[in-house]
């Protein structure tokens, strides 16, 4: 059974799901018929049984994960910097070398880590006769502190070890010195090299209910509140779910500059913002693809500056400018600082709602009369209901056919010129003069002059 | 324990019903009572009541889980996978590092893109909080947070602002700045309040409300002029991890994940939760939506990515490989939803063919754990955070 790096106080084991998989990488590593072959090695003159090398390493990961070389070097490596394989040549540096450098599988150190990492210590020091490196003597001072009262016996372990290794061969010798040189690298680092050990701050889980939620019958009732509610909701069947994935990702594929690449480049590639000027907010010839995407929902015509000066122009000639200028002061509500809210409630009554306002919005009666209920207790979703209405009588005028969608009102005179690839406008510019309050800033995040500025432009009266 | 087998004869008021008996010591709450003994009976058995009805209200909300998966496998007719077949396989990606942003002196936390497709701004260990450009790799703002770990930070939907939290318990708001003489720091504006760590922040659709996920098992939607708490959403069993607001046309639910290896979504109007999903086996570290708004795609530390479907209201597909053995730290879609770019502790990312549920590609060059990943706002790069002290931007 393969040792693993002692997990930091904090994190229990069992919430490291990784270090459970990778040994169990490791055990299959280690059968006798499938898992790696295990040979003699030869290092310099002395002979090591059971040990692997790294190129077989490498291959077998290759095979059983069915993985690139690459990728099988790196899992080799990620297991290498956790100590479950441990190097037998150079054990102070834990990579993989893929090639016939031996390895071996680390097995169970028992014992205490602090009393065991004394009479490692202490053995280093004996034979080193007191020349160990900064942050080991540091280590070492500490633990004599800590355990001060079973030091005696760190020490005669230690020198009992050492006296038991001079007997030993020198294969095993060598062998138990890199298996303890790289439990001891994984499990206290020297200072400036990264711990694989290390983890975010501590996370409350289920076990540990930092959060005060105890199985109450309160809790339960509210699982059964929620089931009851979830068993009557309605669902679509999978078929339909899936399909609409395919569509979603057929028509935007060739928008998406990651799958499809861009025109003229791509700006992280070649180092050219040309893609970007070309794609402004506000440009004055849109690209042909941009304006393809208007026509894929109502919400892209209207989150595009441009497509939405469009749209504006096209209510106008129909009429009903003030259906998105309502639509614009719900959403400016809805997403408003707090405190204005009563004085924009107020201000899109009187503009909007009230009977014979100035621009007063075409709302079914039975929603009308649940906004003036709702507009007695003024809060910031009290106008969700018309603006849906108001946002679906939109989205159909966009989008029905006979002459009046959008982009078929654009599109005819947008054409590709010749022997450029950027798209130019052959018709007369779009009228966005008339229109530019509304375009001047970004949407909702302008900066609030307070709710008359709607009053001032010039819309087509009613 | 001694064998108490006596009685001490105590005479005086009961402390329910105040008559005068002989009385006995209960324990209720830990708190020494005297009850006669009719009284004390009565409590006997009101105790073995609660407990039979929380042994009660227990089986009864497991067999309506119970009913409830069942109701959810009735509609699933065929898998993604099955149904993607006659999708055209994408070919070879090459996707290499195109910048990389040196700057942080620490493990890299979180990041978040500006709405100009350019601007980066990322938060680190040792409290700095970084405005990059970029494209040109320069710096443009820093801020020293007076915590460490600061584990989210987010971008205004303006561009002139950030907010960034962390070990603090609190979410911060700072207004950008180009003139030098002023001190970002001393505009910072304390906008959230929570009892433990916050794990994520995100601005909704303008610079005035934020939304926080928070390490006390709650999220909460605040107004930033004032501070005030607008909305929370408790129903998480421990820690919340990640949060992603919805696309979609009406804007108003967002989704949550969590410790207790749920998947949330919530109505932020009401604070209910409207659906839940746990079908992972450890933490979800990371949400986000599907550009559609109809679907969206979970990361955990059960090092697998999944796909859970709204209206059908189930996990549709699971994005896994026994190669892969470390969780799965953060996740986003590309503009068309066809791929996602997962980054893992292994400090790799791996990109998945979201339709065939299969993996593209692996991308190496992190030297230590990915721990933030977002696609840019045009879909022409995706940014990686790691602890390996840089950002990443690839393409």
């Amino acid at each position: 059974m393969a040792a693993g790096p002692a997990p930091p106080p904090g994190r229990p084991r069992a919430q490291m799901p990784h270090l459970r998989k990778m040994e169990r990488v490791v055990v299959s590593m280690q059968d006798p018929d499938q898992g790696v072959k295990m040979r003699s090695q030869r290092l310099l003159v002395t002979v090591i049984p059971h040990a692997v090398t790294g190129s077989d390493v490498v291959q077998w990961l290759t095979q059983k994960f069915c993985i690139s070389e690459e990728e099988a070097l790196h899992l080799g490596a990620v297991l290498v910097q956790h100590g479950y394989i441990y190097p037998l040549r150079d054990p102070r540096s834990l990579v993989l070398r893929p090639d016939e450098t031996p390895y071996r599988f680390q097995v169970r150190l028992w014992g205490a880590v602090p009393v065991l990492l004394a009479i490692y210590l202490a053995k280093k020091n004996i034979r080193k006769q007191g020349t160990l490196a900064d942050y080991e003597k540091e280590c070492y001072d500490r633990l004599h502190t800590k355990i001060s009262h079973a030091w005696d016996l760190v020490l005669m372990q230690a020198r009992e070890q050492l006296r038991a290794a001079k007997q030993r061969r020198k294969g095993d010798r060598l062998v138990i010195a890199c298996q303890e040189q790289t439990y001891w690298l994984v499990n206290r680092p020297p200072p400036g090299a990264p711990s694989v050990l290390e983890q975010g701050p501590g996370r409350g889980s289920c076990a540990a209910s930092r959060v005060h939620m105890t199985k109450s019958t309160d809790f339960y009732k509210q699982e059964i509140e929620y089931c009851r509610r979830a068993m009557g909701r309605t669902r679509v069947k999978s078929s339909v779910c899936l399909e609409a994935y395919l569509s979603f990702c057929g028509q935007r594929g060739p928008h998406d500059p990651l799958v499809s690449g861009c025109l003229p480049s791509n700006p992280w590639i070649s180092d050219d913002d040309a893609y970007w000027v070309m794609n402004a907010p506000t440009v004055a010839a849109p690209t042909k693809l941009r304006v393809e995407r208007w026509g894929f929902s109502f919400r892209e015509l209207l989150e595009d500056p441009v497509g939405r000066a469009h749209f504006v122009d096209f209510l106008g000639k129909e009429f009903s400018g003030e259906n998105l200028s309502f639509w614009e002061a719900c959403e400016e509500l809805r997403y408003g600082a707090q405190a204005q809210v009563p004085t924009l409630v107020d201000a899109v009554y009187q503009q909007f709602l009230a009977p014979g306002a100035a621009r007063w919005v075409n709302i079914d009666s039975r929603t009308m009369e649940r906004t003036l209920e709702g507009l007695r207790q003024p809060h910031r979703y009290v106008l969700d209901d018309a603006q849906l209405h108001i946002y679906m009588l939109m989205k159909k005028a966009s989008m029905s056919p006979p002459s009046r969608a959008l982009s078929a009102h654009a599109l005819p005179t947008l054409t590709l010129s010749q022997g450029s690839a950027f798209p130019t406008w052959l018709g007369p510019p779009w009228p966005l003069s008339c229109q530019c309050s509304v375009l001047s800033t970004h949407r909702v995040q302008r900066r609030r002059t307070g709710p008359d500025h709607m009053l001032k432009k010039g819309q087509v009266s009613i | 324990m001694c064998d108490q087998t006596f009685l001490a004869n105590v005479f005086g008021s009961c402390d329910k019903c105040f008559k005068q008996r002989a009385l006995r010591p209960v324990f209720k709450k830990s708190q020494q009572l005297s009850y006669c003994s009719t009284c004390a009976e009565i409590m006997a058995t009101e105790a073995l009541h609660e407990n039979e009805t929380l042994a009660s209200l227990k089986s009864e909300a497991e067999n309506l889980k119970g009913k409830l998966e069942e109701e959810r496998a009735k509609l699933h007719d065929v898998e993604l996978h099955q149904v993607a077949e006659r999708v055209e396989a994408l070919g070879q990606f090459v996707m290499k590092t195109r910048r990389t942003l040196k700057g942080h002196g620490n493990k890299v936390l979180c990041m978040d893109w500006c709405k100009d497709k350019r601007r980066i701004v990322s938060s680190s260990q040792d409290g700095k909080v970084i405005v990059w450009d970029s494209f040109t790799t320069n710096k443009e703002h820093a801020v020293t947070m007076p915590c460490t770990w600061v584990m989210a930070c987010a971008y205004a939907p303006s561009g002139c602002a950030i907010a960034c939290g962390g070990l603090d318990n609190k979410c911060s708001v700072y207004p950008l700045t180009f003139d030098k003489n002023e001190n970002m720091a001393a505009k910072k504006k304390s906008v959230a309040m929570h009892t433990n760590y916050l794990s994520a922040c995100s601005f909704t659709n303008s610079d005035m409300q934020i939304l926080t996920a928070s390490g006390d098992g709650t999220c909460a939607l605040w107004d930033v002029e004032s501070g005030q708490l607008l909305q929370s959403f408790h129903g998480h069993g421990a820690d919340v991890l990640c949060l992603d607001l919805a696309p979609s046309e009406t804007g108003n639910t967002f989704v949550s994940g969590g410790c207790d290896k749920k998947a949330m979504v919530w109505d932020m109007r009401s604070g209910q939760c409207v659906q839940a999903f746990e079908t992972h086996e450890s933490d979800i570290n990371s949400v986000r939506y599907y550009p559609s708004g109809d679907a969206f795609a979970s990361g955990s530390d059960d090092a697998t990515c999944r796909l859970y479907d709204l209206r059908a209201d189930r996990e549709v597909a699971i994005y896994s490989k026994e190669s892969i053995i470390f969780g799965a730290s953060s996740v986003d879609f590309s503009l068309s939803g066809r791929l996602l770019f997962a980054g893992y502790n292994d400090y790799t990312i791996n990109v998945w063919d979201v339709l065939k549920g299969s993996r593209v590609s692996i991308l190496f060059g992190h030297e230590n754990r990915v721990s933030t990943l977002r696609v840019s706002p045009d879909g022409t790069a995706f940014c990686s955070g790691s602890w390996d002290h840089t950002l990443r931007v690839w393409a």
